[in-house]
């Protein structure tokens, strides 16, 4: 029985997977699709709706839905201005540079992390449903160009609901182990994966089932939304010149026109050209045609951009592209034949006779490499044996020095886990606060990186200027988040350390959000009990129902059929309402009445199972706890490769 | 984080108490992670003496079969305790093994371990830092060349003459620092001479002339890279 699920936490796209056997399959959902899109609507204080269903708000009540919350999570407002340009996020109109993000939905405001819980639950719930078992661990991927503030704010999410995170995996490196557990060869892989929102390449060495991920880059913000607003922003222009009206204040006819563009986009994957017909609110019709070759020309500047990173990371692993043995392609945007085409020239591939790994789904490769790693985490078996990850940290990490320079602690495509030990010591007489800044990133100054936390060590003796020496360990951990300790050395003394994430949530913060999704929790379980009981209620009423036809009805008493008679009616009434506690009393006594029958039944070696279902099914129903409410007959999952 | 204060004084297993060798992350009766020795160096993480000419494979081999022990995805459900000692046993090998790999920062892990002071990398306080008298005239000299050259650019002149005078002056740098690198092996190879012949005096002077071939190697790479920098921009 896993207890560990493995979930790709996407931009556009999430899924969940866990390892059956020893194959990793991704668990569907109700509607037996692998993907839930990562879309939350929140339509009315309370009701929250998740993935397809969530999409189709999109059109109607487009101020209470979002998408592509993952561009938000774990920054400010200072880092975002060039995605509100883009996307039409609501963000709280109090938000003050250097504070979390709120994205207001209607009337209610919601953080970043608490949207990414929303679609975390959905999956936790898809997982229970499909394993009939509470899930309460996880492994959650990541961009590998994610910083910590970034990595922080999706191990919130995954806290906020419900969801311990075991760990948090880059996502080139789970497509890594999703394709290793295949073919356990030695080399050098490079994986190339751009998705919805953001773009990273890993450059990995294998080794006897060691992953040694050597040097990894990227950008977290470039994938297949910025090449949807390119299409948007071409149509709108259109429509600007065309009927001289600006729809970019008509929230409804932009999705409108997302939703085409996106279709056009993976039509032209695999077509030479693609309409696009969007429907204007003043009954006008919105026509277009787009060629393959038009396309190329308006996304190239996008594909573009992958390069820098790409010949960085070649730079950083002091590797020629010739080197490179293998490359796998990850992310729903290297569908697009052009970026086929930019990958076979970084990579000298074709030149070389070889061409890039594409049999594993690539919208589905990191949700299954997560499911390895959970695996791992579990302890493994026989198809991970051996297998070992050793991931790097994707950004330096310095503290600031004196004239706002950053004096680097730990270079870039460390191996993590990882630690560096500073020296602090006072500079004015009897001071007993020393403030700490650290950031991330690879520019000299400090302003020009990433903040990433302020600290304070506290509780210095007072001493002479300078005679007082601070050790302070930073560590980054296996998920490549920041861990600080300190300490006094002459006086030995542990330094009090209070943390300032710059745009983290606080413990207590991250509590209060985990209190009110269970809240949530509660009520959804309400409701999904009264949804069962009514199902049980139908399942005893349809078989009274069907009892005269029964020859052991002709056995029964006038006054036990009229009693049958009476209380089925009774639950009828029950039935539609929504007093869970009379609905259930009202199924025992129609239960109770027809008791007799079906022992009649029995005694007749009749085999019709009235009592013997509802009484198992009721146990079953009942009896466990709120994640795992009913049996599921597992669907068919398929994994989509050419083994 | 939890407490991890680890001072060695006894150096026996927590779990199964038998006498643990020094540094040793594992237990080799039981098996079970120990908390990391408040001594252990790089190079004894490795059981490695305090040489410089180090076989890098079997460095990697040391690497990966220390990795599969110790790494936190190997303790994910192990108590809280032994997942922090795991984090600490591993980052200390990671940590080490970043260092000895590069056989440059091999020599400055070793040099800053035996209590000798390297100038800082430049950037990390300031301004860089002194020339090495031996090029102090051409060091003086280029600066002039370079300040001219980032004149021109200002104005949108540029100087054919000045651009061939700094590549060749580029070429110049890049020379002495091949030869200081030749020089720095030499100093590697005499070092392990001296550790092996237990010679204290000797292995003190080649500390003090390892630092000076560091700090002129580290020096004269700031400069060809400012001029690269002048040169591309
Ligand atoms: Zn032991």
């Amino acid at each position: 029985m896993t207890s560990i699920v493995g979930i790709d936490l996407g931009t556009t796209n999430s899924l969940v997977a866990y390892m059956q056997g020893e194959q990793p399959v991704v668990i569907p959902g109700e509607d037996g699709s692998n993907l839930v899109p990562s879309v939350v609507a929140i339509p009315e204080p309370k009701t929250v709706i998740v993935g397809h269903a969530a999409r189709a708000h999109l059109t109607t009540t487009p101020d209470k839905v979002i998408y592509s919350a993952k561009r938000l999570m774990g920054r400010g407002l200072e880092d975002i201005q060039e995605e509100l340009a883009l996307f039409p996020f609501r963000i709280a109109e109090d938000v003050q540079p250097g504070e979390v993000l709120r994205i207001q939905l209607g009337d209610q405001q919601f953080t970043p992390p608490e949207i990414s819980a929303q679609v975390l639950r959905r999956l936790k719930k898809n997982a229970e449903r499909y394993l009939g078992t509470a899930v309460t661990k996880a492994v959650i991927t990541v961009p590998a160009y994610f910083n910590d503030a970034q990595r922080q704010a999706t191990k919130d999410a995954g806290r906020m609901a419900g969801l311990e995170v075991m760990r948090l995996v880059n996502e080139p490196t789970a497509a890594a182990l999703a394709y290793g557990l295949d073919r356990q060869k030695d080399g050098i892989v490079a994986v190339y994966d751009l998705g919805g929102g953001t773009f990273d390449i890993s450059i990995l060495k294998l080794h006897e089932g060691i992953f040694e991920v050597i040097a990894t880059n990227g950008d977290t913000h470039l994938g297949g939304d910025d090449i949807d607003n390119l299409l948007i922003a071409i149509a709108l222009d259109d429509l600007h010149g065309d009927l001289n009206v600006d729809y970019r204040k008509h929230p409804e006819v932009v999705q409108a026109i997302r939703r085409e563009v996106i279709d056009a986009k993976i039509a032209l994957s695999s077509q030479q050209m693609a309409r696009i017909s969007v429907d204007l609110p003043d009954g006008k019709v919105y026509r277009r045609e787009i060629t393959r070759e038009q396309f190329e020309q308006i996304i190239q500047q996008v594909i573009d951009r992958t390069k820098g990173p790409c010949l960085q990371a070649l730079k950083d692993a002091d590797l020629q592209p010739e080197q490179i043995d293998e490359v796998v392609l990850v992310g729903g945007s290297t569908r697009i034949p052009l970026v086929r085409r930019l990958t076979d020239e970084l990579f000298h591939l074709g030149a070389r006779g070889k061409k890039p790994h594409t049999e594993l789904n690539p919208d589905e490769v990191v949700a299954l490499g997560a499911a390895v790693q959970a695996h791992i985490l579990e302890g493994g078996s026989a198809a991970t044996e051996d297998m070992l990850l050793l991931d790097v940290t994707p950004l330096s990490l310095g503290i600031e020095a004196l004239g706002g320079v950053v004096a680097k602690i730990v270079q870039r495509n460390s191996t993590i886990p990882a630690s560096a030990t500073e020296h602090f010591t006072t500079g004015v007489d009897g001071q007993t606060n020393v403030a700490i800044h650290v950031v991330q990133g690879e520019r000299e100054l400090a302003k020009d990186c990433r903040s990433l936390a302020r600290f304070d060590l506290k509780g210095i003796p007072p001493m002479t200027a300078g005679l007082p020496r601070i050790e302070v360990k930073f560590l980054i951990d296996a998920n490549g988040i920041l861990h600080v300790s300190a300490r006094e050395q002459r006086s030995g003394k542990e330094a009090e350390i209070e943390v300032k994430p710059t745009y983290g949530l606080t413990d207590e913060q991250v509590e209060t959000m985990i209190l009110d999704s269970f809240d949530n929790a509660e009520e959804d379980f309400q409701q999904r009990q009264l949804i069962e009981a009514r199902n049980e209620a139908n399942t005893i009423l349809s078989a009274v129902e069907k009892a005269p036809a029964n020859a052991a009805w002709n056995l029964l008493s006038d006054e036990e059929r009229s009693q049958i008679a009476l209380v089925s009616e009774e639950l009828r009434l029950l039935k539609d309402g929504d007093n869970l506690e009379l609905l259930r009393a009202g199924t025992g006594a129609l239960d109770k009445a027809t008791r007799r029958f079906a022992e009649l039944m029995m005694e007749g070696a009749v085999a019709s199972a009235l009592h013997g279902e509802t009484m198992e099914s009721a146990g079953e129903k009942l009896g466990e706890g709120p994640t795992a409410p009913h049996p599921f007959a597992p669907a068919e999952i398929k994994r989509d490769s050419a083994e | 984080m939890p407490d991890q204060e680890t001072e060695s004084v006894a150096a026996s297993c927590w779990s199964c108490g038998a006498s643990l060798g020094t540094g040793s992350p594992i237990c080799s009766s039981c098996g079970k992670v120990q908390a990391t020795s408040a001594d252990a160096d790089y190079f004894a993480v490795f059981e490695l003496s305090r040489k410089l000419n180090i076989d890098t494979k079997a460095l990697e081999r040391g690497f990966y079969k220390l990795s599969r022990k110790l790494h936190p995805d190997l303790y994910a459900q192990a108590p809280v305790q032994e997942q922090q000692w795991s984090l600490d046993q591993s980052s200390l090998l990671n940590d080490a093994y970043r260092a000895l790999k590069d056989p440059v920062r091999r020599t400055e892990y070793l040099l800053t371990l035996e209590g000798m002071k390297l100038e800082p990398e430049k950037g990390d306080a300031g301004k860089a830092a002194r020339a090495p008298a031996d090029l102090l005239e051409e060091v003086f000299e280029l600066n002039m060349q370079l300040e001219e050259m980032r004149m021109n650019r200002k104005m949108g002149e540029d100087d054919p003459q000045l651009r061939q005078d700094l590549v060749n002056a580029k070429d110049q740098f890049e020379g002495q620092l091949r030869d200081n690198d030749i020089q720095i092996q030499n100093l590697w190879a005499a070092w392990d001479t001296a550790v092996d012949a237990g010679d204290p005096s000797q292995q003190d002077q080649l500390k003090t002339q390892m630092v000076a071939s560091l700090d002129r190697r580290r020096y004269i790479r700031n400069l060809v890279r400012d001029v690269n920098e002048t040169l591309e921009s």
